[in-house]
């Protein structure tokens, strides 16, 4: 390798610079891009132990997921919910917090966009949807603020109180859906009344995803710029590593980890409203289909940076979106999905420990003048 | 539609080797052209394929038609009510070819399936549940549905004899029109053998939650109650309870007696092989599928499990009596004078709901005798 | 069957009951759970080795016929899954949680791959003994039916929290757990124990999956787990790491949790999703009135990534 590089081609003031520059991003691609690679590896091992084909299951993973223009946005619908689900475990994970009850946030954040729906039926088609939209995030933000405010005031630790208030969201969402806010003309599947058509949040012109793909992605910038080119996101990478370092700089600690996880929850109360405005059509029981939980995943494969979780959201769907092939051309049950996911998230996240150790990957052995 | 129809039809033979283990005709056949070659029909289930109940027994539908000639059956199981069943459908269509669809959970209809139908005008679709509205929904979908209440009103009978202490239990997932059928109807039927034998319900909230449903069984047997029935997309777990506190069972969906043989009085089951074969025959055939489909136990859309060892004579000759007269058709189980449980009259003296009554099918209430409430 | 009526006492003996039955698995999931993170882990996927525990145990007694069998296969699954945790998380820069979430996919994922030739066949039960003897009342005696693996359970709470005190491998994973210097500055090899206190965390909770598949409700389905491994995990935060604790809050949990159907099935009917989520919001309530932002995670391993 230093052989390598101290050729006279690669001194060159132009080559170092360049290789400086590739070296300095490339191990955070090469890595999880090979973990990847080792993950399939390795589950066409299982498949094979099965008696299947492994290059059968490739050929149709790859049809089911990305081969054509259908199956990409199959992909892009299922990954579309995942990216704000991430987002409500990224931004408190910035500050330590481990928050896992993003689906709480979610189920609310449909129901009050649903409930904000019936109350101002007949508005026009933006000021309908922008008000959902304020109402599931506002559902969403309360709720999860409230953890944020819960572990900084009373000390109650963020991960289980998270966890106990997604259950009771979910009953409370069961309740008001089957209860106070049932439509009574919804019969065998109770749900609150069928949104105003105006309300409904349509396709992306030319494609069949919605438009919450748009927005997931913009809220993923929008939470990279806030992290790192903000001087909150600053101020919470420091409340993150050292809570009391922090106090001692004058950081108002308390309204920033209250603040942070708000905005997560108003994330993932978004992507309730979401399912409401451009899926669901109103809030029922299927609001708990488990995004919040697949967004926990995501985002602790994107080892939190909202950048990051645009291409591992889209992974995941691509995985699910294939398993449906899988079931009906392999004979394979729809748990293969599930043993999938598993071995290629648990390589992905033993190949962490990697990071440092290739030499290659350090830019100061590109240097002109080392 | 045709041409789509024969390259996926091509690249099924290619690439799938299981497939043809599922039932890909053709790999006996000679090839023929696209509809004369076969039809693919795609089945979407909401839980697992072998749950001993709501799943298992349209599974077992689905399996009957694997023998058909021409016919290859792709199924997808554990979907959830959310886009995820839209892309399945879409799937299905777009690279297997299916030509009719089956999404047989209720909540697959409304947005999902109906969203499918405007975009595939060509594909039909029969969704499982009530739901089809001439004028309403498109006529490339439909609904079937079988009148299991009068099943449910047998199972009724056989409890009301079996009972001692003449309360009877129910463990029910949700208080919606279908169920609240289920639980009257068993109630009517017992109380057709003791006017004062009392049901007592208790709604887990979720169609399967296996640890709630042991609890609700265990709560009803402490109360009292001798005979247990369920309407649960799992049986299995209230079945296998109640026969080990020693409370007799009556069953649901699918047939569980294998569970609790000796507890086991009867039960009420699907029997949608019928209602799919007819839908693809007539598909095969060329000819018009019928947008609503209805039956009963007359119709063989519903049948009964064996009588178990534990129903007495008198019991067993009104159960038969009742099923002859079940058979003839125009059987009514809701009819007056009839109360609810908070004391209104929902049938007055002399009116009669047959079981095709379409206002069985908003079914609000609990009648006089069921312990319980509706919300 | 004879029957007694006895009304509105069905309540207070439901919640009994409960908490006896339904509490099981939480006990040995949290137990599990406590001796890992004392020693300075998390595992997050006890909720998959659960569920793998469920369908090996019943799997195995299918097969065998005998339910000890299976939970002693379930012990032995449970076991490879958290020594397959502890010794992936040795490795520097690997996230404890990530993993065990991933774990909890994995886990649960093979387990209903390999499950579905055993959800029709029935399995032999765990044996329960009847403490309820003394009583004529059937609905006592039922109430009071109590499974072996409950005592054996309560008996390992005693255990561990003798343990962690009094004994030499106690103090060594509490050792671990607050201070990896300490501990190398002691001669102990923190990872070595931190593997095997995720390997025997991994058997105890895989030992609960096979209380849910065996014993109660007693089958194996996919949907017999709702979520008893995740939220036993957090009750040992809950029970500020102590084993004790850990019983009596698995207690609290169960008999919450039977309240729901005790309460209908006396004719209280309004408003059941609520009453569903009593153990929940009964946890909530008492973390927010014992926590202070004083003395907040007395007890907490220093090592712990989650409470640091």
């Amino acid at each position: 390798m230093t052989d390598i590089a101290a050729s006279p081609v690669l001194r060159s003031p132009a080559a170092s610079a360049a290789l400086e520059w590739i070296a300095r991003r490339a191990e955070g691609f090469v890595i999880p891009v090979g973990a990847l690679i080792v993950g399939m590896a390795l589950f066409s091992m299982f498949i094979a132990l099965l008696g299947k084909s492994p290059l059968q299951l490739y050929d149709l993973m790859w049809r089911g997921g990305f081969g054509s223009w259908f199956s990409i946005q199959n992909t892009l619908s299922r990954a579309a919910p995942l990216l704000l689900a991430a987002l409500c475990v990224a931004l408190p994970a910035r500050l330590g917090l481990v928050v896992i009850g993003g689906e709480g946030a979610i189920v609310l954040g449909g129901v009050a966009a649903a409930a904000m729906a019936v109350a101002i039926s007949g508005a026009p088609s933006a000021v309908g949807i922008v008000l959902m939209a304020l109402a599931g995030m506002l559902a969403g933000g309360i709720w999860i603020g409230a953890v944020g405010a819960l572990r900084h005031y009373r000390a109650v630790n963020e991960t289980i109180s998270s966890l106990l208030m997604a259950y009771i969201a979910i009953a409370l969402m069961n309740h008001l859906v089957e209860g106070p806010l049932r439509d009574p003309a919804s019969l065998n599947k109770p749900s609150t009344p069928l949104i105003d058509p105006a309300f409904v949040v349509g396709p992306i012109p030319g494609m069949d995803v919605h438009w919450g793909l748009v927005v997931g992605i913009v809220a993923c910038v929008m939470s990279w710029v806030l992290i790192e080119k903000t001087r909150w996101g600053f101020a919470a990478r420091i409340a993150g590593g050292n809570v009391r370092a922090a106090q001692v700089q004058g950081l108002a600690v308390g309204p920033l980890i209250v603040g942070f996880c708000a905005l997560a929850g108003a994330f993932a109360g978004l992507a309730g409203m979401l399912e409401v405005a451009a899926v669901q059509g109103n809030a029922n029981g299927s609001l708990a289909a488990g995004y919040g939980y697949s967004g926990i995943l995501v985002a602790f494969l994107a080892r939190h940076n909202p950048l990051a979780i645009i291409p591992v959201a889209i992974l995941l769907g691509g995985i699910e979106a294939s398993g449906g092939l899988l079931q009906r051309r392999m004979d394979l049950p729809d748990a293969t999905v599930q043993v999938l996911q598993g071995m290629i998230f648990i390589v992905i996240l033993f190949s962490e420990t990697l990071y440092g150790r290739f030499r290659m990957f350090n830019p100061d052995l590109w240097k002109r003048d080392v | 539609m045709t041409n789509r129809f024969m390259i996926s039809r091509r690249q099924l033979l290619k690439t799938s080797a299981a497939g043809a283990a599922l039932g890909i005709a053709s790999s006996a056949l000679p090839f023929r052209s696209a509809f004369a070659a076969g039809v693919t029909v795609g089945f979407i289930y909401v839980g697992p394929k072998d749950d001993y109940g709501y799943n298992q027994a349209h599974a077992e539908g689905a399996a009957m038609l694997k023998g058909m000639d021409g016919v290859t059956v792709v199924e997808e199981e554990n979907v959830p009510e959310t886009v995820d069943v839209q892309k399945t459908m879409e799937s299905m269509i777009s690279l297997d070819g299916a030509s009719l669809v089956f999404p047989t959970s209720f909540g697959y209809f409304d947005p999902h399936m109906l969203a499918m139908a405007a975009k595939f005008p060509e594909v039909q679709f029969r969704h499982c549940g009530g739901m089809w509205t001439e004028g309403k929904h498109p006529t490339n979908t439909g609904s079937y549905f079988g009148y299991i209440g009068q099943g449910q009103y047998l199972n009724g009978i056989a409890a009301g004899h079996a009972t001692k202490t003449k309360k009877i239990g129910f463990v029910a997932a949700k208080p919606i029109p279908q169920v609240l059928l289920n639980i009257n109807s068993f109630l009517l039927g017992a109380r057709s053998v003791d006017p004062s034998i009392t049901c007592q319900v208790i709604f887990t909230g979720e169609w399967s939650l296996a640890v709630k449903e042991a609890e609700a069984t265990n709560a009803l047997i402490d109360q009292g109650v001798d005979v247990v029935t369920c309407h649960v997309d799992s049986p299995k777990v209230v079945v296998e309870t109640a026969a080990g506190r020693g409370a007799f069972i009556c069953g649901y969906h699918a047939n569980q007696s294998p569970l609790a043989p000796e507890k086991y009085l009867t039960g009420a089951e699907w029997n949608w092989a019928n209602v799919y074969k007819m839908y693809v025959e007539k598909l095969v055939a060329g000819e018009a599928l019928p947008n609503f489909t209805r039956g009963g136990l007359a119709d063989g859309f519903v049948k009964m499990s064996p009588l178990g060892p534990a129903v007495p004579d008198a019991g067993r000759a009104q159960f038969e009596a009742t099923l002859a007269e079940i058979m003839k058709g125009g059987f009514s189980v809701i009819k007056g004078p009839l109360k609810n449980n908070k004391g209104d009259v929902v049938a007055a003296d002399g009116q009669a709901f047959a079981e095709t009554a379409i206002e069985l099918e908003s079914m609000d209430y609990l009648v006089e005798g069921v312990v319980g409430s509706t919300s | 069957m004879e029957t007694t009526d006895i009304g509105l006492w069905g309540v207070p003996l439901a919640i009994l009951g409960g908490a006896i039955r339904v509490s099981t698995p939480f006990i040995f999931v949290s137990l599990g759970e406590a001796i890992t993170e004392r020693s300075g882990r998390i595992n997050l996927g006890l909720e998959g080795i659960l569920v793998f525990g469920a369908m090996s145990a019943y799997a195995v007694a299918v097969m065998t016929g005998s339910p000890w069998l299976g939970v002693v296969a379930a012990a032995g699954a449970g076991a490879c899954f958290g020594l397959f945790h502890g010794w992936i998380c040795k490795f520097p820069k690997v996230n404890d949680i990530a993993i065990g979430i991933a774990l909890m996919l994995f886990g649960s994922g093979l387990a209903f791959f390999f499950g579905k030739p055993f959800i029709q066949p029935s399995a032999p039960d765990l044996p329960a003994i009847p403490l309820g003897w003394w009583s004529s009342v059937p609905q006592v005696q039922a109430a009071l039916n109590v499974n072996v693996l409950f005592l054996i359970g309560a008996a390992l709470a005693v255990f561990l929290w003798w343990a962690f005190r009094n004994t030499r491998a106690g103090l060594i994973v509490r050792v671990v757990g607050d201070s990896s210097d300490a501990a190398r500055a002691m001669g102990l090899n923190p990872n070595t124990v931190r593997l095997l206190a995720t390997g025997v965390g991994g058997a105890l909770a895989a030992i609960g999956g096979a209380y849910l598949s065996l014993y109660y409700p007693g089958s194996w389905s996919e949907g017999v787990s709702s979520g008893q491994g995740l939220m036993a995990v957090a009750l040992v935060i809950f029970a500020r790491w102590n084993p004790i604790g850990c019983f009596a809050a698995a207690l609290l949990f169960g008999g919450a949790g039977a309240l729901g159907p005790a309460l209908q099935s006396v004719g209280v009917t309004q408003g059941y999703y609520l009453f569903y989520a009593a153990p929940y919001i009964l946890t909530l309530i008492i973390m927010i009135a014992t926590s202070s932002p004083g003395r907040s995670l007395a007890g907490a391993p220093g090592e712990l990534s989650i409470t640091k």
